[in-house]
């Protein structure tokens, strides 16, 4: 049966060469390595689930009364995207599990993105030749994150309404054409034509899907042309890789990792509540709730606009850049922008252009890992900020003794993780598991 | 020396993994039979399949009510947790074991680089107008893409930012509640907070909503020109923050005077908080510029009704508004 199959598809396109070498394919192994796996994994859940709804979600912002089964809400004027929203999550049979599936998977998503992300730049594997495929994933977290936005931006919602105004004004504040570019997206003054929710609502089930599809695409066909790199050790030289082939070795490995993503982020649809927009009511401009948090992707955002100090810059009586321009596009601007440039800088700074197979231990490259580390530091500093109301309503912190500390760690953290990181690789390195302990081999 | 070393190396490592018992002719090495595992698998197979078909009765039991996402969930999650075990146990017991060495792709082909260099080198051989023909190419393309992008101003009126400075409210506009019914001074009390719209506006403008609260006449410190703005202590800013646009729908009242902080107007999006007895000036947060007034007066009926428009734009700022 399979040799009459593989005749057909190899007479027929003479891919059987091809299809061998794929099945070859080896895959070095380290726990580390499956983080990309999972972010894969989560996005073929996130387009299954998501078909799903848009089967019953319907992206209008006409008005309507609600009149559905859940009493509080009724006689409310709606939105037909708000009251689409919670009938298919309150009427669909399985939508509410589906709904929330989706909605654990764009947060588990994004987190097996940053993860992966910090495994391959504390490790080194975004050195040459695999720097394109860093650019490309770092563009793909970009993306994931605006995806992300609109996803729960879409439903009309208090919160999606309270996030947009935010999303509204940091594109406001951008400098000379702020305003310009706002009254394009949004097609008239806040809150929009009826059109803007069309626009999401494509963006975010078509042309940002698309978008990352094409990009996973590269990013995979990238690695697999380079193949994947590995840790140093018995037989692992930058000519020589070793591992697992994908066929039959690897295949009921992955599959395993896809099961259990699938299984976790159904349980995780199924168990725990998440998003419940029927208890923060449709949006009006005149409403905003106390202790609201986005996504916990958007956090750091949210922290950025929270720890700026209350200033526009302005000359005489007119605003120049108004302030969200700082916590919102700046900061967000300048954390990119360190990711995009940091293979060009760090092979600048080091004079190390050659090809990499083999991956550093992050303790084996204490300036790269110390800086990555600050950074890090830095952000999650910034994170942290974005949740001291809710620190201020559990531990009773007062809220502007907070937001000082932070202003102040925002500055202190950094400089303080990136001696202390240099210095820890350093004594790591002189210990019984230093590099000196490992077995190394280079080849020429 | 090292690389005959790895050579060896690589070679007892492969031979040791691969290739020990079994013909020559084996792609792959064989797997010594494992039936206790192969019982394993089958029966986390038959698992997942009793949790899956357990997935049909329960969409179809409408009697379950508020627990059947919990049990579909659970349904799902575990047939997917039972083949993925399945999957492992295959990975790990089931199929041939082996670690495989290979040499990594070539870093690159200088040779190939050259040749297409050349080629494309060698195809504008004959070409004698380079330049000019570069311009004309680069023109082309430009008009080109400035024609396909010029659709993309229909999405919205772009050049006409003065629109963003709109609102609706003038002297003699009434202010409404909720419910588009007029509100009398006497309903607003001192410690309370009351949101209030433009007669006929549409609601959900960002220049439309207001936040309406009463103070003791002796507590305001409103600027000089702004002296008779706040009729019987009644004081109305724009509803918007003028940080990032949410509704500025929390108010500090005192609740004890001798140790509660001033009154206060507080965001909760980022807490730019604003002082409504002193013009709405910044107290604290992000907020760059006041809280845009709006002078009341009091009509024949005793109802609010706006005597003038607002002090500054209302809502977050742009580049070039003028906020006095």
């Amino acid at each position: 049966m399979i040799r009459r199959l593989v005749r057909y598809l190899d007479q027929r396109s003479g891919t059987a060469p091809l299809l061998r070498r794929a099945l070859r394919y080896v895959f070095p192994d380290h726990w580390s390595f499956l983080l990309g796996e999972i972010a894969l994994y989560c996005f073929v859940i996130l387009v299954a689930t998501g078909i799903y709804l848009t089967l019953f979600f319907d992206p209008s912002t006409a008005k309507t009364v609600y009149h559905g089964s859940y009493a509080p809400l009724h006689g409310v004027t709606v939105s037909q995207a708000y009251r689409s929203a919670v009938d298919l999550s309150f009427h669909t049979k399985a939508g509410l599990l589906m709904r929330q599936t989706h909605h654990w998977a764009a947060d588990v998503f994004l987190v097996a993105i940053v993860l992966h992300l910090m495994r391959v730049f504390f490790t080194g594997a975004f050195r040459k030749p695999r720097d394109l495929v860093w650019y490309v994933g770092v563009a793909m977290l970009m993306l994931a994150i605006l995806e992300g936005f609109l996803g729960y931006s879409i439903v009309d919602d208090l919160l999606s309404g309270m996030g947009l105004a935010i999303a509204y004004s940091v594109v406001m504040s951008l400098p000379v054409v702020g305003a310009n570019i706002a009254l394009l997206l949004w097609g008239s003054p806040f809150p929009g034509t009826s059109g803007f929710e069309s626009r999401m609502y494509i963006a975010h089930v078509f042309v940002f899907p698309v978008l990352l599809v094409i990009l996973i695409t590269v990013h995979i066909l990238s690695i697999a042309a380079r193949h994947h790199t590995q840790f140093p050790g018995r037989g692992k030289t930058e000519g020589h890789v070793v591992g697992t082939p994908t066929f039959p070795g690897y295949v009921p490995r992955t599959l395993g990792l896809a099961f259990g993503v699938a299984a976790v982020l159904f349980l995780l649809g199924g168990l725990v509540q998440i998003n419940p927009i029927w208890q923060w009511g449709p949006f009006e401009t005149a409403q905003a709730t106390n202790g609201a948090q986005p996504d916990w992707y958007l956090g750091w955002l949210i922290g950025g606009l929270r720890l700026m100090p209350g200033f526009d810059v302005s000359v005489g009586q007119y605003t120049l850049v108004p302030n969200p321009f700082w916590g919102g596009a700046l900061f967000p601007l300048v954390v990119f922008a360190f990711l995009f440039a940091w293979p060009t800088i760090e092979s600048r700074v080091t004079g190390d252009t050659d090809f990499h197979n083999l991956l550093d231990r992050p303790r084996d490259a204490p300036w790269r890992t110390a800086v990555g580390a600050a950074v890090f530091s830095w952000v999650a500093i910034v994170f942290f900020a974005g949740a001291s109301d809710r620190v201020f309503v559990w531990l009773k912190i007062s809220y502007s003794g907070q937001i000082w500390f932070f202003r102040g760690a925002a500055f202190v953290a950094p400089v303080v993780v990136f001696l202390f990181v240099r210095e820890l690789c350093e004594e790591l390195r002189e210990g019984p598991q230093g590099s000196q302990g490992r077995v190394r081999i280079v080849e020429k | 020396m090292i690389d005959r070393l790895i050579a060896f190396l690589v070679l007892l490592f492969a031979r040791g993994k691969r290739r020990r018992t079994e013909p020559l002719d084996r792609l792959v090495p064989e797997a010594p039979a494992q039936r206790p595992w192969e019982l394993v698998a089958a029966a986390l197979l038959f698992l997942a399949m009793l949790s899956a078909a357990a997935f049909v009765p329960i969409y179809a039991i409408d009697s379950l009510g508020h627990i059947q996402t919990q049990l579909l969930g659970l349904s799902l999650g575990l047939a997917f947790a039972f083949v993925a075990a399945a999957c492992v146990v295959f990975a790990k017991r089931l199929v041939p074991q082996e670690t495989v060495v290979e040499p990594y792709p070539a870093p690159e082909t200088e040779h190939e680089q050259e040749r297409l260099g050349e080629l494309v080198a060698e195809s504008g051989d004959g070409l004698t107008r380079k330049r000019l023909l570069k311009f004309a190419g680069a023109g082309a393309g430009a008009a080109l893409g400035a024609a396909l992008l010029t659709p993309a101003a229909s999405l919205g009126p772009f050049i006409d930012v003065a629109q963003l400075r709109k609102t609706a409210w003038r002297r003699g506009v009434r202010l409404v509640d909720d419910f588009g019914d007029p509100i009398p001074a006497k309903r607003v009390h001192v410690g309370s907070f009351l949101t209030a719209y433009p007669e006929g506006a549409d609601h959900d403008a960002l220049g439309s909503p207001l936040v309406v609260v009463r103070l003791r006449i002796q507590d305001l410190q409103l600027p000089e020109a702004r002296a008779g703005w706040a009729p019987g202590g009644i004081v109305a800013y724009s509803k918007i923050c003028t940080h990032a646009g949410c509704a500025i729908a929390l108010y500090r009242a005192p609740l004890f005077e001798p140790t509660s902080s001033r009154p206060a107007l507080v965001c909760p999006c980022h807490y730019s908080t604003f002082d409504p007895a002193a013009g709405g000036k910044v107290l604290f947060g992000p907020a760059g510029r006041n809280l845009p007034q709006l002078p009341l007066e009091i009509d024949g009926e005793g109802n609010l009704h706006a005597a003038g428009t607002f002090s500054g734009p209302p809502g977050p700022s742009w580049w070039g508004v003028r906020f006095r």
